[in-house]
């Protein structure tokens, strides 16, 4: 197209009507610059009009520029416009050219996991933690003194023969693999002042060779205090505390008459567990029972001053019916398998 | 102990409609855990027939099989399984004669197995039916012959209940008896228990023997074969034996056949059926809790005598085992000759036989810590041992050897004369004082006084008012009484422990975990969050093994020994937890698992070298004086807890646009620092050297000037012999001394927060300097404008001399008051430069 000679109004509504045109032509941010280039820019038929303002008589100045401006202002606002919606239209395929498939996506992580053994025990003690109770600690290779005698295990005591001990080389230096995790509560009695409430989680041993149900090596938590005035009644309800937090709102616990060297009255505990895989049933958990005096005297305490009561529970068994775990085997071999489908949490 | 339900029922009252499981679940709540039930595994019609006729029936396998009819119902009516009065049965054994009853199993009946019976056909007849052998009807092994009811004495009418008859629809309930209550070892003593249970009338057996044959203390038995004790060496001051009844029965039967009521209970109590006088012997051992023992009186030779054994001295017991005594075994001897290793087994010599016809019993108290000694010296667990360890009524013994004499009279033909002997020296219990409100107290729950003087009466106690209190004399079936305590339990058992209420006790404020409980958990979770899976191991290893993995340096370290491992080649406890990944690796890809981050933490064994440990046998009951408790607590090795871990296969698998990445060294670092992130510490590396890790490819692990442990690649010897790829990586440090380091509160650094400037650094230094010296020199010599260096390239090759290399970091820079300058940035790294130009000869690479 020549460039435009005159102001006129077929001239400027030619200018914008190609212009319009141009624009809505536009099919792309390339096309729309030369389109800017062409009918918006210094360039463009309808700055060349503006050009001859200069050349408009005085008096026809206010038409002609209010002609010129109406056009370019038209221009311009379309031009915006079509800008925008290509823009957004652009922008939306670039967006659609990036989809993903998020279900194949590349792992930038391994899974790890807690063995659930550690972590059932560090729940029980977060349970009596709670409670205001500390968790100690102690020798899992103990001597028979704490394992035995100071937990009125008298040496000649068919008890003693019953707990099928690892005895250790050679056999008069009297160390055993602990057979429970009791030494650390006569290790905390002679070692805390009273009063005393402690949880002993840790590793035991017996000689029972590995089966479903057995293994030579198991984990107990077991609980102490010893204070003025406490009960049996003061046992059931923290055991019953302790239940409830492990099992939910619906666990209760029931005591039946046993015996153990180291308590006295003893007891067998049941637990019922209300959300058992099977159905809600009573489980045999643990023993516990008052504090034998004669426990009490081994750590200098006197049991007409003070009373106290100790419980003790299997985390493995805990585990599997808490966890339906159906075989011993699953918790000893390290299979990785088993403590990953726990994760973090049990 | 097994409980028969029809023996249990002789005395205490038994409901009629009384199951086994009922009987577990009333004995459970006095303390009896149940274990079991036995029989009730058969079921009829099985019934007693009589042999007519039977043809013997030659076959193709050498076989020869009679073809019998067996009258089976009398004359004329229909047989227990509706059939006819005559069955013709199929028999492959040969020792009946025509005339025989045997026990006939019909079709329809169940035998143990379960073995349903039904016609069928076989060897060219249909057999209707089976005779049965002992066997069979689970009575025992005997022959392989089947029953003839004439040699157990029976001659009952054809048709007749075989069930019924030979107590075979019976069962019994199996119990767990704890070890104080050795008088429960007996059908008295748990008959006595069911009545506390269920308040159901309680029979005494023994004072139902007193009544009927007069055998009392008071009862002066004839004097040819005294007894007596001769204690020369008591162990721990209590004499071996301090009653013993002797009876003699002459002119028995001893091949009389045991009734079969006998034969069926003893198998329910699980005791096999031997001979006559046998039987008798072990069945008032179960009904009575009295082991006792019958001897040939012909094969002894003069009075009897409980000593200890002479240095050097034999016996062969019944199981035909010569065994060698110790001075601590206590004996009964006859004419100076050992003829029982006493409470535990009777000697060969005087053993009863067929051809014996005059016995002399045997019923004798003896002391639980001898007897308990004795089996265990001998690993000999019999019956008899297991009662007197627990302790049995000083009084039965003398009722039970009267009611083994009477048995002997009524089943055997016996005569009791007026001959034995008996002495009772058993000291009287002594009363216990229970104060006033102390049952109460323990417990828990208010009990009257009504009720504790009945629960403790009911238990046998004499109960007298003692102030406010009571004096409370225990029976002598119950040594296990010996305190405030024990009654206490008692008085809560008879009354019920399900009455105790639940009331939580307030514990004094605690401290919550350790650092050391707290630090271990967070380490844990950090290596689990990043992708290490934490697995548990058994301690026992070989010794090479905890040699190789115990000491970076030693060749041999000091192990802790079991003196009775499960597997003996296994008997040390680990001096790392090393040995015990490297399993759990080996198992784990024997299953598919091939790519493998694992860690564990546990105690270690290390006993210090020249160091003995143990200790003495300190009794229990008073605190030790406190030296003796420090030797206690000295004793003891040390056992520090250790965490390792252990990386083998890809640390990132081959994926969508990723190519595998395998663990190596730096994994096992990676590893150490997240364990110090864990637990809030520094750790430090530098290169090091452990005789199980690869010589060039180990690092000490630093805490300050400390080495905690070691992490790298494990030596691929080590690897290849547990069956693992060559390149296998691993750390162990000690936990305990993370542990220890930790808890102390970090000192913040304020953050800068004007522009930094960054800028690369390429130094050239001889390749045997640490990598790591090199950036501590940059860092050092830049000062404290320089706020990172990082190592971000190491290259050798063209452009390097030979025996040097490149290491470039990336380097920040900002100061705290103002935008730094390039030349500033510059000027500070130049200064870093100089410094390991100084150190090390480091030049900038141009």
């Amino acid at each position: 197209m020549s460039a435009p000679t005159e102001i006129t109004e077929a001239t400027v509504t030619a200018a914008v009507t190609d212009a319009l045109a141009a624009i809505a032509a536009a099919a792309d941010s390339a096309a729309l610059k030369a389109v800017r280039t062409a009918h918006v820019g210094e360039s463009s038929t309808l700055a060349q009009l503006n050009a001859l303002m200069k050349d408009v008589p005085g008096d026809q100045k206010a038409a002609a520029g209010k002609l010129v401006g109406q056009a370019k202002g038209e221009v311009n606002q379309a031009f915006a416009a079509r800008e925008e919606a290509i823009v957004r239209e652009e922008q939306t395929a670039q967006l659609a050219a990036e989809k993903v498939d998020v279900t194949a996506a590349a792992s930038r992580w391994s899974a790890g996991g807690r063995h659930p053994l550690m972590l059932l025990q560090e729940s029980i003690c977060d349970a009596f933690v709670g409670m205001g109770w500390e968790i100690a600690e102690g020798p899992e290779l103990e001597g028979e003194w704490f394992n035995f005698d100071a937990l009125n295990f008298d040496a000649d005591h068919p008890a003693r023969a019953m707990q099928d001990t690892f005895f250790v080389e050679p056999v008069d230096s009297h160390l055993v693999l602990r057979t429970h995790t009791s030494p650390v509560q006569v290790r905390s009695m002679l070692e805390r002042e009273v009063p005393i409430y402690v949880l002993a989680p840790g590793r035991v041993y017996r000689t029972d060779e590995l089966d479903a149900t057995h293994t030579p090596v198991f984990t107990q938590v077991e609980g102490l205090a010893v204070d003025k005035g406490l009960t049996m009644a003061h046992l059931r309800g923290t055991l019953e505390h302790a239940a409830r937090i492990m099992f939910g709102d619906g666990a209760k616990i029931r005591l039946r008459p046993n015996y153990f060297p180291f308590t006295e009255p003893s007891a067998e505990l049941d637990v019922w567990h209300p959300t058992f895989a099977g159905g809600a049933r009573w489980i045999e958990w643990g023993g516990c029972g008052m504090v034998n005096p004669n426990v009490l005297r081994s750590a200098g305490i006197d049991p007409e001053v003070y009373s106290g009561f100790a419980f003790g529970v299997g985390v493995e068994r805990t585990l599997m019916f808490r966890n339906d775990v159906s075989d011993m085997h699953d918790m000893v071999e390290g299979d990785v398998r088993f403590s990953q489908q726990f994760g973090m949490v049990v | 102990m097994r409980v028969p339900l029809s023996w249990l029922g002789e005395y205490v009252d038994l409901a009629s409609d009384i199951t086994p499981e009922q009987v577990q679940a009333d004995l459970v709540k006095v303390g009896f855990e149940e274990e079991d039930i036995h029989g009730g595994d058969i079921s009829g019609p099985i019934v007693v027939g009589e042999v007519l006729e039977f043809t013997p029936e030659e076959q193709n396998n050498g076989k020869t099989i009679r073809w019998c009819q067996v009258r089976v119902a009398p004359d004329g009516q229909v047989a227990a399984d509706g059939g006819d009065a005559i069955h013709g049965i199929v028999c492959g054994a040969g020792n009946f004669f025509v005339g025989d009853k045997v026990v006939v199993t019909l079709p329809g009946a169940v035998l143990p197995g379960p073995f349903p019976i039904a016609a069928r056909k076989t060897y060219g007849h249909v057999s209707d039916g089976m005779m049965a052998s002992a066997k069979e009807l689970g009575l025992g092994e005997g022959h392989d012959g089947i029953i003839r009811l004439a040699e157990m004495g029976l001659d009952p009418e054809v048709g007749t209940d075989a069930l019924e008859l030979l107590g075979l629809s019976e069962s019994a309930v199996e119990i767990n008896v704890t070890p104080d209550r050795g008088y429960a070892f007996s059908i008295r003593g748990v008959a006595r228990e069911y009545a506390h249970s269920t308040g159901a009338a309680f029979r005494d057996p023994a004072t139902e023997v007193i009544s009927a044959h007069g055998v009392t203390e008071a009862k002066k038995f004839g004097t040819e074969f005294p007894v007596s004790v001769d204690d020369k060496a008591p162990i721990r001051g209590r004499v071996g034996s301090n009653v013993f009844a002797s009876r003699i029965v002459r002119g028995i039967d001893a091949t009389a056949p045991t009734p079969s009521w006998m034969v069926s209970r003893l198998k329910l109590a699980g005791i096999r059926t031997i001979s006559l006088p046998v039987d008798i012997s072990n069945y008032v051992m179960i009904e009575m809790g009295q082991p006792n023992h019958a001897y040939d009186l012909d094969k002894l030779s003069g009075d009897i005598v409980v000593r200890r054994a002479a240095q050097g001295e034999k016996i062969v017991t019944l199981d035909e085992v010569e065994r060698t005594l110790d001075i601590e075994d206590l004996l009964i001897t006859s004419g100076g000759k050992a003829i029982g290793l006493a409470g535990v087994m009777g000697g060969a010599d005087t053993e009863i036989t067929d051809g014996t016809t005059n016995v002399l019993i045997e019923a004798a108290n003896f002391d639980p810590v001898s007897i308990a000694r004795s089996a265990r010296r001998h690993k000999l667990h019999s019956e008899a041992s297991k009662r007197f360890e627990r302790g049995v009524d000083p009084e039965v013994a003398a009722v039970a050897a009267g009611r083994v004499a009477q048995l002997l009279v009524e089943l055997a033909g016996g005569e009791i004369v007026d001959e034995g002997s008996y002495f009772n020296h058993f000291a009287a219990p002594v009363a216990i004082e229970l104060p006033a409100g102390f049952v109460t107290n323990l417990i828990g729950l208010e009990y009257t006084d009504k009720q504790i003087e009945s629960s403790l009466t009911e238990i046998g106690c004499a109960v007298a008012k003692l102030g406010t209190g009571f004096s409370v004399t225990p029976p002598t079936w119950r040594p296990d009484l010996t305190d405030k305590w024990t009654l206490a339990e008692e008085v809560a058992r008879i009354v019920g422990y399900h009455l105790i209420p639940a009331v939580l006790p307030v514990a004094p404020p605690g401290r919550g975990y350790t650092v050391a409980q707290d630090v271990r958990r967070r380490v844990s979770n950090t290596l689990a969050a990043t992708g290490h899976t934490e697995v548990l191991s058994y301690p026992f290893f070989d010794e090479e093994t905890n040699n190789l993995f115990g000491s970076a340096t030693e060749k041999s370290v000091p192990q802790v020994r079991l003196a009775n491992a499960l597997d003996a080649t296994q008997g040390w406890m680990r001096t790392s937890l090393l040995p015990g990944l490297i399993g759990t690796a080996a198992r784990n890809r024997s299953r598919g698992m091939t790519d493998l981050a694992l860690f564990e933490t546990g105690l270690v064994f290390l006993p210090e070298q020249g160091k003995t440990y143990g200790q003495d046998i300190v009794a229990g009951g008073v605190r030790p004086a406190p030296d003796v408790e420090a030797k206690l607590y000295a004793g003891i090795p040390p056992q520090p807890r250790y965490i390792s871990g252990l990386f083998v296969g890809d640390a990132i698998s081959k994926q969508v646009g990723q190519k595998a990445v395998a663990y190596d060294w730096q994994d096992a670092l990676s590893a150490v620092q997240q364990i110090a992130l864990g637990a809030g510490i520094q750790i430090s590396v530098r290169q090091g050297s452990h005789k199980a890790f690869h010589p060039g490819r180990t690092a000490e692990l630093l805490l300050g000037d400390a080495v905690i442990g070691y992490a790298g690649e494990l030596l691929p010897s080590v690897a290849e012999d547990a069956h693992l790829p060559r390149t296998v990586a691993a750390f162990e440090l000690n936990l305990d001394a993370v542990t220890d380091a930790a808890g102390v509160p970090h000192v913040a650094v304020d953050v800068k927060t004007m522009p930094a400037a960054t800028q690369d650094l390429s130094l050239v230094v001889a390749d045997t300097i640490p990598a790591s010296d090199v950036l501590d020199a940059v860092v050092e010599g830049a000062g404290e404008l320089l706020e990172t260096a990082t190592l971000v390239d190491v290259y050798q090759g063209t452009g390097i001399p030979e025996g040097q290399r490149s290491l470039t970091f990336a380097l920040r820079f900002r100061a705290e008051d103002r935008t730094l300058t390039a030349a500033e940035a510059t000027a500070s790294k130049e200064a870093g430069v100089a410094l390991a130009a100084s150190r090390f000869g480091a030049t900038i690479r141009e």
